[in-house]
């Protein structure tokens, strides 16, 4: 299992890489994609969408289950990736590049739900 | 502590992901469902179906225990020929479904695989039938036996090439017939729509057994594929699909039901009084219209009341997802309905509850 020390996690296993233009890009962690197992359908926010922390705006359905995406950090859809919705398998393949949604942070400084990546690994250890 | 099956390290071993299924710590996967889904559909699996339970059914009353026992009458069928059937409760709901295999051999006549999460309140239920009716009957579990189903359509290749011997005679068998030999039981049967075999053996020789249908070319196959095999092809579930809350009518499963013989089996009494009362509910396909996925207990509005989903899943065949519903009497094949999925509303078609057949997509 992979955790990318450069990015950012919630404990509901997205990641998170803050972009030099200061948006946010999200997706699911490759731990969440290997427990979800095969993913068959993406449901991706609407651009332009206000988000909150920790409010579900994507799903992600594999063929054992449904799980909400959650917003990691307040703020505004700015993009969502069709080709992940389009090609959901992509995600297993790398859920580093398979990115779901980018969000323009309402405030960069607030951003309580993220750990960053020892801490994630160490938690999902517990799991393991 | 969950139970473990002769096969659980090799298991382990081969880095499957290892589940809770009915108390059994079994294989979900060996890395990706989708690809053992397609290699069953266009070559041949192997799936560990050890958790499943064996029971051989002798004694001088042997014959009219089943017949009692079961909804379908084993005295049509005739030696070395299998019989899939329902187990009823006085009310008529499903305690179990199973296959009982007929043998041409009066010392061990009859043997039966039950659903492993039902398995233990199946033989007691049997026991209490046995003495309640003052049957001479014993029904033996056989926990020491391994079963490894081969299934695809490479199935017969792959064991003429693993096991040329017990090949030999396994493949003239016909679709639900069943043959011994000291080492081995197969039976021509299956759960995934494709041809194959179901192979017990004593425990000790399962992991030769396995290694060779693998290194003959059957992908390991875990109990996700398995799942997505069987709603394709449109068999229920025992927990999921059926249950004591309905009867095998409103189950599709009538032709599972002999009422013309005059058996007094178990259930039979509240079946007569459902069948004449009529307006039975159903159990249907649905093929979701709109994106998404359709996932067991989502409601289904009809024109004519509720119904629920049962089974539902993305087909990896099909591409699409299907299910099977609890439905009203009224709705027909080909109406429209509205399913409640997780992101809303969405339509689904009705279809024959048979998606996938021999690999050729059916609806």
């Amino acid at each position: 299992m992979k955790v990318l020390p450069d990015l950012k996690y919630t404990d509901t296993h997205e990641w998170v890489r803050w972009e030099s233009d200061g948006s946010a890009t999200v997706g699911i962690t490759d731990f969440a994609q290997e427990s979800l197992g095969d993913l068959v359908f993406v449901e991706l926010p609407q651009v332009g969408r206000a988000v909150k922390a920790g409010e579900p705006c994507a799903v992600v359905e594999s063929v054992k289950a449904a799980s909400d995406v959650y917003a990691p950090i307040d703020g505004e859809v700015l993009a969502v990736n069709q080709a992940v919705a389009d090609k959901p398998e992509s995600i297993n393949a790398d859920a580093f590049s398979a990115w779901l949604f980018r969000l323009r942070p309402l405030d960069r400084g607030a951003s309580p739900r993220l750990v960053d990546a020892d801490q994630y690994a160490s938690k999902v250890a517990q799991h393991k | 502590m969950l139970k473990r099956t002769a096969l659980y390290d090799t298991h382990v071993a081969a880095g499957a992901r290892m589940v809770d299924f009915g108390g059994w710590e079994m294989p979900l996967h060996y890395g990706s469902q989708i690809e053992e889904h397609h290699a069953v559909r266009r070559h041949a699996g192997a799936f560990d179906v050890s958790h499943m339970r064996v029971v051989d059914i002798a004694g001088s009353d042997a014959r009219p225990f089943l017949r009692q026992l079961l909804t379908a009458d084993i005295d049509r069928r005739g030696p070395d020929q299998a019989m899939y059937s329902c187990m009823l409760d006085e009310c008529g709901g499903v305690l179990d479904d199973l296959i009982v295999y007929r043998r041409g051999n009066e010392a061990s006549p009859f043997r039966a695989i039950l659903n492993a999460a039902t398995a233990d309140r199946d033989l007691q239920w049997m026991g209490s039938l046995v003495s309640d009716r003052g049957l001479r009957a014993d029904c033996r579990p056989r926990p020491e036996l391994a079963i490894i189903a081969l299934q695809g359509p490479d199935a017969p290749g792959v064991l003429s090439r693993a096991q040329p011997q017990l090949a030999a005679r396994a493949l003239p068998l016909a679709s639900f017939h069943s043959m011994w030999t000291d080492a081995a039981f197969v039976a021509r049967t299956g759960y995934t729509g494709e041809d194959g075999f179901e192979i017990v053996v004593p425990g000790a020789q399962a992991a030769g057994l396995w290694h060779s249908l693998l290194d003959a070319g059957a992908a390991a196959c875990g109990l996700g594929a398995r799942d997505t095999l069987r709603l394709e092809a449109g068999m229920a579930l025992y927990g999921q699909d059926l249950d004591q809350s309905a009867t095998p009518l409103e189950s599709g499963l009538a032709w599972t039901v002999d009422l013309d013989s005059d058996r007094p089996f178990v259930g039979r009494v509240a079946l007569e009084r459902q069948r004449a009362a009529g307006s039975l509910r159903q159990l249907l396909g649905l093929k979701l219209l709109d994106k998404g996925v359709l996932r067991a207990h989502q409601q289904v509005q009809t024109a004519y009341g509720d119904g629920q989903i049962t089974s539902g899943g993305f087909s990896p065949t099909l591409q699409i997802s299907i299910g099977l519903a609890r439905l009203p009497a009224e709705v027909r094949v080909g109406d429209t309905v509205t399913v409640q999925l997780r992101g809303g509303a969405a339509s689904a078609q009705v279809v024959k509850p048979r998606f996938v057949r021999h690999g050729k997509p059916l609806v």
